[in-house]
């Protein structure tokens, strides 16, 4: 009887648990308004599933990305404001490179290279300055937030570059076995990172910083290089996102590609359970915050809301998930559960 | 954030300045530094300007840099309250938004133009209360709460409207940006205040001496220091954690009002980042995101800083307008590393 109720405990204390369910409420609340909504279709022609699960999943994935790199960030205490920009520098970087070459698929591979490396190049500047020079997260990655949407207008001159490219185009719009080839990559992705942190001392180390950087440093725990590499991490996955978000329409708009998705990443992450303070991190977690995300976004837009107001539902999500999760609601609700328990017993013995 | 860059000895001013010992002035000295950095900066950025361009040290220019940057002021003061107590506000931005799209719909409703101010300053008001409740009572992390009070206010604002509202070419509104000639110079060149930079000056003595003459101005330091010290002397850090978030949203709140009253219009899209220029301008001005260190006056400095950089942005021309949040972020780098140097000295005396 306990066991269960300590069982019972320990899923609703998991932020990751009113994740989905408040991903399974939204859509509920479409499938009301339409009740066709989670069907899938299949294109037997192409091969390709279709429908707004789909497009859920394909939203989600460069959410997934960033939302991955920033939960280690996170985990050491830190935080990452720039994944926003270094997504429109390796936006931007592709689209100048391509639109100077044929459409071959040795210059997307080209092109994919160089946008990385220099998204992971931005990233370890993030590092350097946080691990070497000991500036505070939040300043560092503000001052590449600044300087990276900066970077990237300097890139393409100011202008929103196109460029054509089928391999490319294929990266962002292609499918695999019917699923979206984005999704899949972020779930590789995903897969690669958990393996690499979670199966082995990794992750540990992390939290281990991200509790208290100095006691690890005693207890050998290489701060430097771990935080240049999770920042770095950070940014090549921010480049990565940045890749798929242009190559999509194969156009990078230099004031909006990945505006302000450093704030919906680090609420993908919060959602997920990993405390800001660090210390602890969840990437099953953060997945589960970028899938809410992604859907929170499509069902506002379905609801035929107008997307400027998108913000208020997010204000609205995040409250409740914080509110479940805070100790004081939680203690209002035993507190009233006991009361009713003992009232049990009181009736009983009378 | 980091715990690792907090100096170990409180700087925070003590409860009897008067009997400071010797290492506690210097420390305080010490802890100055970076807002007298960026004082000399400042006053650098004017003598190139002036030697570069001209017309800088001049009143026109001057007041200029002061009525276009007064709501800048105005929310860097309320940010130095939070940021002072180590936590953060990203609201402030989205706050202006709703709260001037608000005022302009109602003041063209044919609202009283006082009652329409009043409740342009309440929405900020009630949205840093609502961040200060989710912070204080809900144990949610300033960053996050401050971020939801961002998206539920920028939400707001574009179910208003999401076109921009003209302020009415009669309303009385309009009236708090008139330039009130203060000197009279050669054609244009003019010493003028509007009551918005008027507002922001009263706001910056007030802030000052809250600060520093208040029991409420000690507890923020306070818990800037050590939370769990302050709570444990016995400050009021609930009540005193509560009210900073107030005051971060009302200011932003008064901000909304100078700034649509020298616009003349509103937009959901109106103050989009200006959160993190003035999170820059309380930076530059030597106040340290952990809190416990920093000055109102240092935040007006690096308002000052970020305003008259724009100016010379505009004035050299050669520059590229992209390459504006490039120098922008250069500019705050240098701050923070100036004070991350300092900070390490600082500690290499004390400890």
């Amino acid at each position: 009887m306990r066991d269960v109720a300590a069982r019972r405990g320990a899923i609703m204390r998991n932020p990751a648990f009113w994740g989905v369910i408040a991903i399974a409420a939204l859509l509920a609340i479409n499938v009301i308004k339409d009740p066709s909504y989670l069907s899938i279709g299949y294109n037997g022609e192409t091969g390709r599933l279709s429908g707004n699960l789909v497009d859920i999943l394909r939203a989600a994935a460069p959410i997934l990305m960033i939302a991955v790199g920033m939960c280690l960030v996170v985990a050491t205490s830190g935080i990452d404001l720039s994944v926003g920009s270094i997504m429109v520098v390796a936006g931007a970087v592709s689209m100048e490179l391509l639109s100077g070459m044929d459409g071959s698929t040795g210059n997307a591979a080209l092109t994919l290279a160089v946008a990385l490396g220099i998204a992971t190049a931005l990233g370890a500047v993030n590092g350097i300055l946080v691990s070497v020079v000991g500036l505070q997260p939040f300043i560092s990655t503000l001052v590449m937030m600044l300087a990276g949407r900066g970077i990237a207008k300097v890139i393409t001159g100011g202008q929103n570059t196109t460029a054509d490219n089928d391999s490319f185009a294929w990266l962002a719009n292609g499918y695999v076995a019917g699923i979206p080839v984005v999704f899949l990559l972020a779930m590789a992705i995903v897969a690669l990172v958990w393996l690499l942190v979670r199966r082995s001392a990794l992750g540990l180390m992390l939290e281990a910083i991200g509790m208290d950087s100095r006691a690890s440093r005693l207890a050998g725990v290489k701060r430097r290089n771990l935080q240049l590499t999770v920042y770095s991490v950070s940014g090549l996955l921010a480049g990565v996102a940045g890749v798929f978000a242009t190559a999509s329409v194969m156009t990078v708009d230099v004031s909006r590609t990945g505006y302000q998705l450093e704030l919906d990443a680090i609420l993908a992450v919060v959602i997920g359970g990993t405390s800001l303070a660090g210390g602890k991190f969840s990437i099953g977690g953060a997945v589960i915050g970028g899938l809410l995300i992604a859907t929170l976004d499509k069902t506002v837009v379905f609801l035929g809301i107008p997307a400027s107001a998108t913000p208020a539902f997010k204000a609205i999500v995040i409250v409740v998930l914080c509110l479940l999760q805070s100790e004081r609601v939680r203690s209002l609700f035993r507190h009233r559960r006991a009361l009713r328990a003992q009232s049990q017993k009181e009736a009983v013995a009378a | 954030m980091t715990v690792t860059t907090r100096p170990p000895t409180g700087s925070a001013p003590g409860p009897a300045p008067s009997r400071r010992s010797l290492g506690d002035r210097l420390g305080a000295r010490l802890s100055a530094l970076p807002t007298v950095a960026a004082l000399l900066i400042f006053v650098g950025m004017i003598i190139y300007g002036e030697a570069a361009y001209g017309r800088i040290v001049q009143f026109s220019t001057l007041s200029n840099l002061l009525v276009n940057n007064s709501h800048l002021i105005i929310l860097a003061v309320g940010l130095t309250f939070v940021i002072l107590t180590g936590g953060i506000d990203l609201s402030v931005g989205a706050i202006i938004a709703v709260s001037s799209v608000a005022g302009v719909m109602l003041s063209n409703a044919g609202w009283h133009p006082v009652a329409a101010v009043l409740v342009m300053v309440l929405i900020g008001s009630a949205l840093g209360l609502v961040s200060g409740v989710l912070i204080q009572y809900f144990g949610v992390q300033p960053f996050i709460a401050t971020l939801a009070t961002m998206f539920l206010a920028r939400g707001l604002a574009s179910m208003l409207s999401t076109v921009p509202e003209r302020l009415a070419d009669d309303s009385a509104i309009r009236e708090l940006a008139t330039q009130l000639k203060i000197i009279d110079g050669e054609k244009v060149n003019d010493l003028v205040v509007t009551p918005g930079v008027v507002a922001a000056v009263v706001i910056v003595v007030l802030g000052f001496l809250v600060l520093h003459r208040t029991r409420f101005g000690r507890t923020v330091y306070a818990i800037g220091g050590s939370e769990q010290s302050a709570t444990l002397m016995g400050l009021p850090v609930p009540a005193t954690k509560l009210g900073i978030y107030v005051i971060s949203g009302t200011l932003a709140g008064i901000a909304a009002v100078v700034y649509t009253s020298r616009l003349g219009s509103a937009q959901n899209i109106t103050g989009i980042g200006w959160e993190l220029d003035a999170i820059a301008a309380v930076v530059i001005g030597g106040t340290l995101l952990t809190g416990g260190t920093g000055f109102v006056l240092g935040s007006v400095v690096g308002a000052l800083v970020l305003g008259l950089m724009n100016v010379l942005i505009t004035r050299d021309g050669g520059i590229r307008p992209e390459m504006t949040t490039i120098i922008t972020g250069g500019i705050l780098l240098v701050f923070v590393i100036l004070q991350r140097v300092l900070a390490a000295r600082r500690r290499s005396e004390t400890g």
